[in-house]
């Protein structure tokens, strides 16, 4: 059985159009109504981050009454699993700190101090372009091994499609409002090497149907078509596996594991999709201007 | 065989070398420090590395089991205290310049009202400057007496050594003995300016400004402060390791408390098993036989991979748990290729044993590329990588490289003594049918 995906091209971008829209949707509405495209977290933008732990609910407002004391009324106070609380502020001594933490206690004895991470603006300045060299060296590093095992058009449509599938990763992870910090990259960097892994299956089949005798005159699209139909249960399945260990981090992985695993779940998923409906469109498009122009 | 000696070989390994947990996972602090110029000291390689042994220095007395102190870049130093109960103490003992001086002075006439920069130049010389001791009576400032400061006789480099003690009126203090050097120096101020105060500045700051009522010859001192027991201990370790060559900063502080760790720790192992069981599951039911086989491979990466990272002494954060995790995920991709593949030339007519070398040949060039591009990632992370992100890098590539292992080799020769021993041996057997697309 052969399924036509290159046949629809049309309507795979379409829907891969819709996706990135949202993104970009979600970026741009923030961007309006909170002041910044992505919910940036301490390691960007320096600052100080406390996540406490009480033995009963306590009213987030007697928190925000301590923080007031010391100036850092506007300070971002969030409940996470049952009576964690988490606290982000300005960058704040260790004075500062010590003292915030003791008149919690005094006033809440059962209070437990789980993490506290100060960050400073040069930390976060760092980690933004190291962030964008990794992404850029990881990128071009796929580029040229992809194009060094096939050719230069299946490079490129394999990157593109894990551009696809980082941005439209990052702008849903907008939308949802979550905090973005050092995993976050290391989750999107996870996605460029995992995702290409499906992508690469197609490709190796493609390439190996290409080399039966006979099959230079056929039209690559019918080709490709092939070799999509016959590695689709081995796409869909590489990837049910790694997302089964995903959603059960997701499910059950604890407050601080839960948004990467939710940006990994995106990530695959949507480079699960790219690389059938959008790498292998890609391949045949690139063909096409490639012999036109000849 | 071969099978066996791997899956002995990593047991003996993971229960003789224990994974070291991470700091995130243990709890305790982690520090980064930037050196920055002053006017008399820039940042350079000597003075960086100097902070480095100074801090070590310090670490050492404060008794932190397994620190980590590194240099990263120019300017900066890293500091790992795993473990550690009070964080906060360690960082005042850490990040303080603890450069003590001794410098002359004399009681001034008047404070900043009366006495500008400019008559004091004119009256104690090109250096000296106002400042003000506080006197503390229960903890709290008393008052506050303006004294000028006017050249440095003596530093703590010239210190030989540093005990806890209690002056007459039961206060602890610090006891001090210089070395010779500092002796002689010690023995000429206190000669010069009998009757006149002495400020001793930590950092500076005055701690205290005693009256120098005779020459003291013995090259030994007291500093006393408004000082409590610990902080006598802190300035000891302080003094004794040296000051800082160059001050620094605290531009990164995190401190992770041990409830955390372990909280997470469970629940990853929670969540870990239970994906871990879908896949078991999942492979099972979809490719029968092979995929038993699979699970089988699945278990012996589990141990190889532990195995590896205890032999790398890689230190194990939560990142690297949930690398470790999607990697078992990963795993039994190169399996699902190949046996994908094998239902094909199964269907396509050859028997067992061609259809199984051939799809093992022709699976993998796919699983190689696929894996290296992985590998590509990973490896960009690992030169990103900050502490705990380095750990999801590391295990992510060992899981890549130790599956590729585990599913071409062990996979294989099981499938083979598989159809060698006929438990597999014609192509319609239903072991190993389950096709979706038949």
């Amino acid at each position: 059985m052969t399924l036509n995906v290159i046949g629809k091209t049309k309507l795979w971008f379409t829907v891969s159009a819709v996706l990135l829209g949202i993104g970009l949707f979600g970026m741009v509405s923030n961007g309006i109504t909170k002041g910044k495209i992505m919910n940036f977290g301490v390691d960007f933008t320096g600052g100080t981050v406390l996540n406490l732990r009480f033995g009963s609910p306590v009213p987030l407002s007697d928190l925000r009454g301590i923080l007031t004391n010391y100036g850092k009324g506007e300070s971002v106070i969030q409940r996470t699993e049952g009576n964690d609380i988490i606290i982000s502020t300005d960058p704040l001594s260790n004075e500062e700190r010590t003292k915030i933490v003791d008149d919690i206690k005094a006033k809440f004895p059962s209070v437990e101090l789980l993490e506290a991470d100060t960050i400073g603006p040069v930390v976060g300045k760092e980690l933004r372009s190291q962030a964008f060299w990794a992404l850029l060296l990881a990128t071009a590093g796929i580029l040229i091994y992809v194009a060094f095992r096939f050719e230069v058009k299946y490079a490129l449509a394999a990157v593109l499609a894990l551009l696809h599938d980082a941005i439209i990763t990052v702008g849903l992870i907008a939308l949802l409002w979550r905090a973005v910090d050092t995993s976050f990259i290391a989750a999107i960097l996870t996605i460029l090497g995992y995702s290409i892994n499906d992508t690469i299956v197609i490709f190796d089949r493609v390439r190996e149907n290409l080399q039966r005798p006979g099959s230079g005159k056929r039209p690559l699209s019918d080709v490709v078509n092939e070799g999509v139909s016959q590695t689709m249960a081995r796409s869909i399945n590489t990837v049910l596996t790694v997302l089964f260990m995903n959603a059960a981090l997701l499910v059950f992985g604890g407050a601080t594991i839960k948004d990467f695993a939710l940006t990994l779940l995106i990530g695959f998923t949507c480079g699960a999709y790219s690389s059938i409906f959008v790498a292998s469109p890609l391949v045949v498009i690139f063909d096409k201007w490639e012999k036109s122009r000849t | 065989m071969i099978i066996i000696s791997v899956v002995v070989v990593s047991v003996i390994i993971i229960q003789n070398m224990p994974l070291t947990l991470g700091l995130d996972l243990q709890g305790g602090s982690r520090l980064v420090l930037e050196a920055y110029d002053t006017d008399t000291v820039k940042v350079n390689d000597d003075s960086v590395a100097g902070v480095v042994a100074v801090i070590r220095n310090r670490i050492d007395a404060l008794g932190v089991t397994e620190p980590m102190i590194q240099r990263k870049g120019r300017s900066q130093v890293i500091v790992e205290l795993p473990g550690i109960k009070d964080p906060d103490r360690a960082i005042k003992v850490i990040g303080d310049t603890a450069q003590l001086e001794f410098v002359e002075a004399e009681w001034s006439p008047g404070d900043e009202k009366v006495l500008t920069q400019k008559k004091i130049t004119e009256y104690y010389g090109k250096n000296a400057r106002l400042d003000k001791v506080k006197e503390y009576r229960n903890g709290q400032v008393i008052y506050e007496k303006p004294i000028i400061l006017k050249a440095t006789a003596i530093t703590g480099a010239d210190l030989k050594g540093a005990w806890p003690g209690i002056d007459q009126y039961g206060n602890p203090v610090v006891d001090i003995e210089f070395n010779s050097k500092g002796s002689d120096l010690f023995a000429g101020v206190t000669s010069r300016n009998v009757g006149k105060p002495l400020a001793i500045l930590l950092d500076n700051k005055i701690i205290s400004a005693p009256n120098v009522r005779e020459p003291i010859t013995g090259g030994r001192a007291q500093i006393s402060g408004n000082f409590n027991i610990d902080e006598v201990q802190d300035l000891i370790v302080k003094l004794k390791a040296g000051a800082l060559p160059i001050p620094v900063r605290i531009i990164e502080n995190r401190i992770i408390g041990p409830t955390l760790g372990k909280d997470s720790i469970d629940k990853s192992k929670f969540a870990g098993l239970v994906g871990l069981a879908f896949i078991l599951f999942f492979m099972i039911t979809y490719y029968r036989y092979p995929g038993f086989l699979a699970d089988i491979a699945l278990a012996i990466y589990c141990a190889l991979t532990v195995a590896v990272l205890a032999l790398l002494h890689t230190t194990l954060t939560l990142p690297g748990i949930a690398g470790f995790l999607l990697s078992i995920g990963m795993a039994v991709d190169a399996n699902v290729i190949i046996f994908e593949r094998l239902k094909e030339e199964l269907q396509s007519g050859k028997t067992v044993r061609m259809s199984i070398e051939v799809s093992f040949k022709r699976a993998f060039a796919a699983i190689l590329d696929s894996n290296v591009t992985t590998l590509i990632a990973a490896a960009t992370l690992f030169w990103l990588g900050t502490g705990t992100i380095k750990g999801f890098a590391v295990t992510l590539s060992v899981g890549i490289v130790a599956s590729m292992f585990t599913s071409l080799t062990i996979t294989h020769m099981m499938l083979e003594m598989s159809s060698d021993a006929k438990i597999i041996d014609k192509p319609e057997s239903k072991l190993l049918y389950r096709g979706f697309f038949k």
